[in-house]
């Protein structure tokens, strides 16, 4: 831990600590909002908004929290930038807040985000929990990305609103239905897995 | 929406987990064995019912007359929080061996998605308050009839012969998968 670089706090957040993939963190968001591309994104950069600005807050205020309360304190303040987050969707986005339904103000209590700020944010300097923050969310926006990239062009035969797959193609309903979600997360787990095991192996 | 159809639909149509994805990591953590499932699901039904009531009085008695409804989600989250650590310390005076059955369960449900989501899709959903309690009540008993499927399809995979990477949690989320597969027929139950 001592001597890691600044590289290194951003890079282990993309595969080594990757929160979707390495640690099973925010599964409800990931599986609800990858029917499709644009989804994926918008919830990525919610996260992104959220884990960042609530990160670099926390770990610059964290000689002021009391130990006992500290857990509700870091929950007020992602509850503010969760606030903004949604608010700046509703009256910028209409179209994309109304598909995210209630997955935007539940963010609050996503796990990838208190989990930051109680492993690192609330122990290491303002700088390193800024590339901290920005590594996660790197790493959750590279894993709604791949799943909702599958999701949409298997489900619908398109990617981002466009047709990518031929007129041959008959979309495999199943994939932008809840099954589909469950499925194809499971088996990109299961290729994670024995990724790294191969990695392990060679090194 | 009669308050029958609300009740049914949150059960089979609309699960919590299976349709909404909310309370996935419990899912996932806690449905190893089928005893602690069962303790899960008793503990998540319990406070989904009064978080379903407490989450609509605020949010029609203080929030709506007042214009405050930008603090929607700070209000549910520490209202739910405090709650929370009412109810356990009020199980622990009152009734011990309720407290052992779900006791170390109760403060993990905090920040357990599921509970933050029904008082928010109750908002949403504009319930009165009577159907706003069976929604809670409801998708209590949906989130409990699903792990405890799910706890008894793992216990039969703990002793399964499986392919290394796909031991734990991705051959639990590919059996969620086809168990979603299966409620979904429960869809045409209600026009």
């Amino acid at each position: 831990m001592k001597n890691r670089t600044l590289a290194e706090d951003f890079y282990k957040g993309l595969w080594q600590e990757n929160p979707i993939f390495r640690q099973l963190l925010g599964m409800c968001p990931t599986l609800a909002v990858t029917n499709a591309v644009i989804n994926g994104i918008a919830m990525g950069l919610a996260v992104a908004f959220v884990l960042i600005f609530s990160s670099v807050i926390i770990s610059s205020l964290k000689k002021i929290f009391p130990p006992q309360v500290r857990i509700a304190s870091y929950i007020v303040i992602i509850a503010t930038f969760v606030t903004i987050a949604d608010r700046f969707l509703q009256a910028f986005f209409p179209s994309i807040s109304k598909s995210l339904g209630p997955y935007v103000p539940l963010i609050v209590v996503n796990c990838i985000i208190l989990a930051r700020q109680e492993a690192f944010s609330s122990k290491n300097p303002v700088g390193r929990s800024f590339i901290d923050a920005l590594g996660m969310s790197a790493g959750f926006m590279l894993g709604l990305l791949i799943l909702s990239s599958i999701r949409e062009i298997l489900g619908s035969g398109t990617f981002l609103g466009y047709q990518v797959l031929g007129s041959w193609f008959k979309p495999w309903l199943i994939m932008i239905l809840p099954p589909g979600a469950f499925m194809t997360l499971g088996i990109l787990l299961a290729l994670a897995i024995q990724i790294e095991k191969k990695l392990k192996s060679r090194s | 929406m009669d308050i029958f159809t609300i009740f049914v639909s949150s059960i089979l149509i609309n699960n919590f987990v299976l349709h909404y994805f909310l309370g996935i990591c419990p899912f996932l953590g806690v449905s190893k064995k089928l005893d602690s499932a069962f303790s899960m699901g008793l503990s998540v039904t319990f406070v989904m019912t009064i978080t379903a009531s407490v989450s609509w009085l605020i949010n029609h008695l203080i929030l709506i007359p007042y214009n405050l409804d930008y603090l929607q989600i700070v209000s549910f989250i520490l209202v739910i929080a405090s709650l929370v650590q009412l109810v356990e310390m009020f199980i622990r005076k009152m009734s011990p061996p309720l407290y052992q059955a779900m006791g170390i369960y109760l403060p993990l449900i905090t920040t357990n998605c599921c509970i933050m989501g029904l008082a928010l899709l109750i908002a949403l959903k504009d319930y009165g308050f009577i159907e706003a309690v069976v929604f809670g009540v409801g998708s209590g008993i949906g989130f409990t009839l699903a792990i405890l499927l799910m706890a008894g399809i793992r216990e039969q995979l703990e002793i399964s012969d499986l392919p290394e990477p796909l031991r734990g949690a991705s051959i639990a989320l590919i059996v969620a998968g086809i168990m979603a597969l299966g409620f979904l027929g429960f869809s045409g139950m209600i026009k």
